[in-house]
């Protein structure tokens, strides 16, 4: 198959040698690692179209991949399979600024897309941690979220049609330019999200906005959690969806400051990062009414950034919490819970209380506008008995989540690090159409098997 | 050498290859896997690779050797990474265990290694004695000539491609232009010695007299021994780590660090190396104590400068007009210092900074990677001089000689369209001297318009 694979992309594109494949054991997540058969860099989607016949005429499994930021493991190998690394289609097509959309290939960069779309004034809002490597392949494909949920959502909001090739080859393109288009089942929509196992995304279709005119940073510090969680509940109660909403407990604080250099307040408990955009005149209302709820609410310190370049370093700052933790120990697990922003205040309690019980470490920081979670372990993978105690502790913290009406992921995906959990939340019924939606698209199960479910 | 476990990557504390969370934020950093677009050609790929080989996953393989070579060890990822992974460290340990094992040796790299880096780079006279028959070479018009008879043609290829990238030895070394001992102008201050580098010695020296010059006249009293060792960063860098720490030990003896407010170094790539020795010769019982406290004691001149609040000229130095500051990879990953340079800049008149793209990015230097590695330097080179070129400068600042040669090689023969490369320092010296000049401030172009 190796030989064929070579001859169907040229064998520069196919690596098989250990020091090649090694590296693509594994992505962002903690822990897991499987080395592949082959990894094979395909140049279109007529190309791909061969690769997945050939795989299926071998029966052998395909794992999608960009650039392995991902982080429920949905890009890691599958035993004696050949990975389809998709970062040669890089190509920008199409900047239509009369309908205000951007037509990419699947191995753009996030960051890429970002920087198009702001050069001609216009703006790509999902911006996942990762983005300035992560690809949009990839973002469609675990419709990633970011620091801008709370107010413009995730990827699927801004996907208007994908370029799909499906495991028999075929190639389809799903979606269009037009705001309103109810022709046939939105399968666009079923695709993304799919995490790799029912096609392959080749070409994405994306709906820009307009930039903002203008936008501020405030950073309020706390001496509590809870007063934080106030002073977002009033916000929200205030009528005012800021464009982020972020939070950090101590311990992140620390790491990420140790780390940027920044200028964050080490003696904090909590801080808000907030940020609102959008006409100047209503940012700065905003602002001021920010300031004066957060205030009231028990901040201790509350901070406008004094211009662009400085609330850019805070919002890069703050991307980078997850990999600042690893600062602390061997090894970082970072979970993704959410729960209805209503219960947010009461699962952070929760997390906090799990830790101590179990006598574990864990950091939290994450989205308080959209209560999206990110309990992160901080651990050592070669300790058994602690890992027997982290196991014990992120269970308890999935169940509490579910029983709080919340999801196990908000935004990183199920793949293989939450798949345990997933039956528990959707109900046997929905859990049974999933698969058969599988069974349908992927009848021999080749395309990232093992992933969401088995 | 004595190793625990079966290798050296074994050996090391098994947390700092963990370190790696592989979260891929260094990858956009990464001249490497820029040029492939390979994950074994970026930082996390060769951690994991490094990871696998202490986990006795993968053999030590000629591909694994070539790979840490191919790594040009310019330390952006370190900038990038959250986690604060010592890709440093890795590294070179990883390049030792390839040279321990010996899976790139053959007889004409033995050679040249031997040759360069056991001989010619352990022996400051002997690299001067090099030094002047070069320039006698040079001066005599010997290299002229031999040049236009297309004599060059009979070197062996890659000589022969390297021929044209010979540095121009100047007449006088830094022991020609430095006094051992020499008084702060005015009240003294603070005592410090002055590091004077392999081949800056030899082909910058006047960066090491400009270097004495800023001090002295910021209230330094400034010791530089004639004859100075290497550091030894060549050494670590390539796997050599037994002569690295034979270095390390002689320079300490020379220059004892409780003797010194602080011991200065004006070349980036040194300065990366000279700040560890504190790492270098932690297991040796009897230079561990004075090996933390020489890294406590060592500084980067613009960093000292900053430091000490150095004086602010009032008249321009001889090159008017922009600059663009080009960052030494192991000045702004390896040491951290971006800020100090550009303060210093900024406090000259008649010079305006101009950033440059990029301007963290490697130049293709790296050490000797220009000549391990031609076809990537040179890609390198080109994509720097593109960034250089579009800000408009007339001047190009960088703290480095290696940096210094390899732009100075890309830009070609110099006209008066040509950019002037410097160290920041010389600018600073030169405007420090044309104060005396006064009260005529010569220009070489029209004054600034203010």
């Amino acid at each position: 198959m190796i030989q064929e694979l070579a001859i169907l992309v040229g064998a520069p594109n196919v690596l098989t040698e250990p020091e090649d494949i090694l590296p693509y054991a594994f992505d962002g997540t903690a822990g897991l690692k499987q080395r592949p058969r082959a990894v094979v860099f395909p140049a279109d989607a007529a190309e791909i179209a061969a690769v997945l016949r050939l795989a299926s005429i071998h029966r052998v499994p395909i794992v999608v991949r960009g650039n392995g930021t991902g982080l429920s493991g949905g890009s890691v190998p599958v035993a004696g399979g050949v990975v389809l690394c998709l970062t040669r289609l890089n190509r920008i097509i199409e900047l239509d600024q009369q309908n205000l959309t951007l037509l990419i290939e699947a191995g753009v960069t996030t960051q890429r897309i970002f920087d198009t779309a702001a050069a001609a004034g216009l703006f790509y809002p999902p911006d996942p941690g990762s983005m300035k490597i992560s690809t949009i392949g990839g973002n469609v494909a675990e419709n990633s979220g970011g620091l801008r949920g709370l107010k413009y959502g995730v990827t699927r909001d801004y996907v208007m049609g994908l370029e799909i090739v499906l495991a028999d080859g075929t190639v389809c393109w799903l979606g269009s330019k037009c705001v309103k288009d109810v022709a046939g089942y939105n399968l666009r929509d079923l695709f993304i999200g799919s995490e790799g196992t029912l096609g392959v995304i080749t070409r994405v279709l994306l709906r820009l906005l307009p930039m903002p005119a203008a936008r501020q940073t405030l950073l309020a510090t706390y001496a509590t959690m809870a007063a934080a969680a106030e002073t977002v509940s009033a916000i929200i109660a205030a009528r005012i969806v800021p464009c982020t909403l972020e939070f950090l407990d101590r311990k992140t604080l620390r790491c990420v400051e140790d780390y940027a250099h920044v200028g964050l307040p080490l003696d904090a408990e909590a801080v808000l990062l907030v940020e609102t955009d959008g006409h100047s005149a209503a940012v700065e209302d905003e602002a001021a009414r920010i300031e004066t709820l957060a205030r009231r609410h028990g901040a201790t310190t509350v901070k406008r950034t004094a211009d662009a370049a400085e609330a850019d370093r805070l919002t890069t700052a703050r991307r980078s919490a997850f990999s600042s933790l690893a600062r602390l120990r061997p090894t970082t697990i970072l979970e993704d819970v959410t729960v209805p922003r209503s219960e947010l205040a009461r699962m952070i309690g929760f997390v906090q209380a799990v830790a101590a019980r179990h006598r574990v470490e864990i950091a939290t920081f994450g989205h308080f506008g959209d209560g999206n979670l990110h309990p992160t372990v901080l651990t050592d993978e070669r300790d058994t008995e602690e890992m027997r105690r982290v196991e014990q502790a992120l269970h308890e913290i999935f169940e509490h989540a579910l029983q709080l009406g919340g999801t196990i992921t908000g935004e990183h995906g199920v793949g293989l690090a939450k798949k345990a959990f997933l039956r528990q939340q959707l109900g046997d019924a929905s859990y049974a159409l999933l698969r058969q939606i599988k069974r349908t698209l992927d009848p021999a199960g080749l395309l990232n098997p093992g992933k969401i479910f088995d | 050498m004595k190793v625990a476990g079966n290798n050296l990557l074994q050996a090391l504390d098994y947390s700092v290859l963990q370190q790696c969370m592989h979260c891929g934020l260094c990858l956009p950093t990464c001249p490497t896997f820029t040029e492939t677009g390979r994950e074994r050609n970026s930082p996390r790929g060769r951690i994991a690779l490094m990871r696998a080989v202490a986990d006795c996953d993968l053999t030590l393989s000629r591909v694994f050797g070539e790979e840490m070579y191919y790594c040009l060890g310019c330390l952006a990822c370190t900038s990038a990474c959250p986690a604060g992974v010592d890709y440093a460290t890795l590294f070179e340990t990883a390049r030792a265990e390839v040279e321990r094992r010996g899976v790139l040796a053959n007889p004409q790299r033995n050679f040249i290694r031997w040759a360069v880096i056991r001989v010619l780079f352990t022996r400051p006279r002997l690299l001067r004695f090099v030094g002047r028959l070069l320039w006698c070479y040079q001066a005599s018009g010997l290299q002229a000539t031999a040049r236009q008879l297309r004599l060059t043609h009979l070197l062996p290829r890659r000589l022969r491609e390297l021929e044209p990238q010979t540095p121009h030895v100047q007449r006088r070394f830094s022991h020609q232009l430095i006094a051992p001992v020499e008084p702060a102008r005015g009240d003294r201050r603070h005592r410090v010695a002055v590091l004077t580098g392999c081949v800056q010695d030899l082909v910058l020296p006047d960066v090491n007299r400009a270097t004495v010059d800023v001090l002295r006249e910021n209230g330094c009293e400034v010791h530089t021994p004639p004859v100075q060792p290497c550091c030894g960063s060549l050494h670590a860098h390539n796997g050599d780590l037994e002569p690295a720490r034979m270095l390390a030990r002689r320079l300490i003896d020379l220059l004892p660090p409780d003797r010194f407010d602080a011991i200065i170094t004006n070349a980036g790539g040194c300065g990366s190396h000279l700040r560890h020795y504190d790492h270098l010769l932690a297991d040796d019982p009897a230079y561990a104590t004075r090996a933390a406290f020489w890294s406590k004691r060592i500084r980067d001149i613009h960093e000292w400068l900053v430091e000490i609040g150095f004086r602010r000229p009032d008249a321009p130095p001889l090159t008017v007009g922009t600059v663009t500051y080009h960052e030494s990879c192991h000045l702004c990953h390896g040491q951290k210092i971006s800020r100090e340079p550009r303060e210093i800049l900024k406090t000259i008149p008649g010079i305006e900074l101009h950033e440059c793209v990029e301007a963290t990015w490697c130049c293709g230097s790296a050490g000797i990677y220009n000549i391990t590695q031609p076809k990537t330097a040179s890609w390198l080179q080109q994509r720097k001089l593109r960034n250089l070129r579009k800000t408009g400068a007339r001047i190009i600042a960088t703290a480095n000689p290696g940096c210094h040669l390899q732009i100075a090689n890309g830009l070609g023969a110099s006209s008066n369209l040509t950019p002037r490369i410097v160290h920041p320092v010389v600018l600073l010296a030169e405007a420090y001297r044309q104060e005396m000049m006064r009260p005529a401030p010569s220009y070489c172009s029209a004054p600034p318009r203010k």
